[in-house]
């Protein structure tokens, strides 16, 4: 047994160290080749992998908000436990994708000049600020974590009193750029697939969003539970379910209305590539995770949570880069494929991504609730205690 | 005051020479890209081309939109409208988020992806030229006038002038007049415009405003949205404190009546 866990840790310890000396060089010849030796952009395909996967980043980061809103906004104290993995998470992310960004634009060196050269009509400029705005709000909602931790009370404290502002801000920060990853496809209609295209785009991104990051929530804790057996309880997961399959319910719903209000019924009837990709991503990221959970047996039982928030991430993930490749194929009249050097330079920051995630997890207490403190923290369980007199 | 200028290029006086093409490669110092100037395409080192349609033969270049793409979508404004009508670029400003490239409705940006400090480059209208009182490059070495620049209310008057008494050798339509928001740069042809590859089914609408659409609602999704977080958190917190209280009056009367 002991060797076995041994093996397999050195094994996916190889696996990361490839990864990163990959990165590591494909990131060298990034910075002193130019993108255009080291990246399959062209003039006609501008944007790539990179702008899809940082969607992705901060699509699946979105329980960050979510979970910090539900707890400390509407006051649901039963999902307390999640908050500083939401919140760890969603920092997690946006770092990768600003990294990310940094290694996309052309001119890394200018990457400060939104800051002081203002176009308030452009998405990006706006993106580029909430991007800047919520990450800080991230740091602000974790510092305790940190703070605790080296015992210093009196920020935690100078914290505690403006943290109600503080998450009001954050949910507002990520409404806003949520939605405006969708707004940058405004003013492509004649490029965009019909079928993801919409006047509705940032409210479909803004939807699909919230599904997405509180399954990856449930992923977390599924694969943390393994690792340190230290996780959450699976009655909040079964219930963070439930918002999932209303979420993807009311997005399944709006995205058929609008696709027929608009008159693009012909689209889902005739046989293309992109019609195939956006039925899978239909049947995978909705259809599938709706049924999966749609009984409440499934939803207590621990692996097909996992499946269901797997299905869930899948389809976001299909959707983003449909949205941002797949859907731009035909009208830009090339096949893009990422380069070797797009993906490995991705794949390592993914990888720095999960060690420092461990890390944090490690030696901060973010999954901090045992069993028994989760009841004292549930308000129903307070109440009891109190009724009873104990 | 500097008038509003633009270019005319009328499909049916161009007969392919190529002479556009060196004098704007010159006046811009780009090097040689293509052995065949027809079958160049727009690139980092050409700004306008001459693509052949059969007996037809088409320029292709920024339209120097009336309201830009290009100008609304760039983060750090690099791209502005000049008071000539002229699209013009600042590479100092630029961070190289190709959002631009992305946005064009004319897809005519494009990058200098061989560089580490690359820049976007385009048609600029020959604005040093303008600005010193001469006239594009390309429009100068022009031998049949088929690229003509000028003044815009002049050039839509010859426009409209030349559909109106020749009939039969023009298709009934100015591209560019309205397209994408309407531009300063002008094409009259003699067939439909898709068939020389101009982009068709534009909206009369300028781009910009399907963004602006959604950014306008930014305002009060934050005002609206900040009051009613706030008001939810006093809610539900004045909600828990109630039930919070009142559980402790049972707990008083249960000790009471103990
Ligand atoms: S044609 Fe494209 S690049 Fe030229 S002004 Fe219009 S939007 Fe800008
Ligand atoms: S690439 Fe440069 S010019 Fe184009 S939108 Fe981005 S910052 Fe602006
Ligand atoms: S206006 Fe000047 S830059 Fe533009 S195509 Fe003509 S010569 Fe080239």
């Amino acid at each position: 047994m002991k060797t076995d866990t041994l093996l397999k840790f050195t094994f996916w310890r190889v696996i990361a160290v490839v990864i990163i000396v990959a990165g590591i060089v494909s990131t060298y010849y990034r910075f002193t080749k130019g993108l255009g030796a080291t990246t399959n952009l062209s003039d006609a395909v501008p944007w790539g992998f990179w702008i899809g996967f940082d969607f992705l980043g901060v699509g699946l980061a979105a329980a960050g908000f979510t979970i910090a809103a539900t707890v400390h906004i509407f006051n649901i104290h039963r999902f307390e436990p999640i908050v500083r993995p939401a919140i760890l998470t969603a920092f997690i992310g946006y770092s990768l994708v600003i990294g990310l960004l940094v290694v996309d634009l052309g001119r890394p060196e200018n990457f400060w000049h939104p800051l002081v050269m203002w176009n308030i009509h452009s998405v990006m400029f706006e993106i580029t600020w909430c991007i800047i705005c919520y990450t800080t709000v991230l740091i602000l909602e974790f510092a305790p974590v940190v703070l605790e931790k080296f015992n210093l009370k009196a920020p935690v404290k100078l914290l505690k009193k403006i943290s109600i502002p503080i998450v009001i801000a954050g949910v507002l920060f990520s409404t806003l750029h949520q939605s405006s990853f969708g707004s940058l496809y405004l003013i492509v209609p004649g490029r965009l697939h019909q079928l993801w295209y919409s006047s509705l785009l940032p409210v479909h991104f803004y939807i699909s969003c919230i599904a997405a990051g509180l399954s990856m929530i449930i992923f977390e804790s599924y694969l943390n539970t393994r690792a340190f057996n230290t996780g959450l309880r699976l009655k909040i997961l079964s219930k963070l379910s439930v918002v999932v399959v209303i979420v993807l319910v009311v997005e399944f719903l709006l995205k058929i209305t609008d696709l027929l209000l608009s008159g693009k019924f012909n689209y889902l009837v005739t046989s293309s590539m992109e019609t195939s990709l956006f039925y899978l991503e239909i049947i995978v990221g909705t259809i599938m995770p709706v049924i999966i959970l749609g009984s409440k047996k499934n939803r207590e039982n621990k692996s097909w949570l996992f499946i269901a928030s797997v299905c869930v991430i899948c389809g976001f993930i299909l959707n983003r880069m449909n949205v941002s490749i797949t859907g731009m194929v035909s009208s830009s009249g090339v096949n893009y494929f990422p380069s070797f050097d797009e993906i490995s330079i991705t794949f390592m920051l993914v990888v720095f991504a999960m060690i420092a995630f461990r890390l944090v997890v490690q030696y901060f207490p973010v999954f901090t609730y045992s069993e028994e403190k989760v009841i004292e923290e549930n308000g129903i369980a307070e109440t009891k205690k109190l009724i009873t007199g104990e | 005051m500097l008038k509003p200028k633009g270019l005319l290029f009328d499909v049916t006086l161009c007969i392919g020479c190529g002479a556009c093409y060196d004098g704007c490669k010159q006046k811009n110092n780009l090097p040689k890209t293509n052995q065949n100037f027809l079958s160049d395409h727009l690139s980092a080192n050409t700004f306008t081309v001459v693509e052949q349609y059969g007996n037809n033969y088409a320029r292709k270049l920024c339209m120097h939109c009336d309201e830009p793409s290009c100008v609304s979508v760039c983060p750090v404004g690099a791209f502005s409208k000049s008071k000539t009508g002229a699209v013009l670029y600042d590479g100092n400003k630029c961070i190289g988020c190709r959002y631009c490239m992305q946005a064009c409705p004319h897809k005519v940006p494009r990058y200098e992806w061989g560089k580490t400090q690359p820049r976007v480059r385009k048609c600029n209208m020959c604005d040093d030229r303008i600005k010193d009182g001469k006239i594009t490059a390309c429009a100068e070495a022009c031998p049949t006038e088929a690229t003509l620049y000028g003044d815009m209310d002049k050039l839509i008057e010859i426009a409209k002038k030349r559909i109106k008494e020749n009939k039969r050798n023009y298709y009934p339509h100015i591209y560019g007049l309205h397209e994408a928001g309407g531009s300063h740069v002008l094409i009259l042809s003699p067939v439909p415009f898709e068939q020389l590859g101009y982009t068709p089914n534009l909206p009369k609408e300028p781009m910009p405003m399907l963004t602006m659409r959604a950014m306008e609602k930014i305002p009060p999704v934050v005002g609206v949205g900040g009051i009613f977080l706030g008001g939810m958190y006093w809610l539900t917190k004045r909600k828990n404190q109630i039930a919070k209280e009142e559980n402790e009056s049972i707990k008083d009367l249960e000790k009471h009546e103990n």
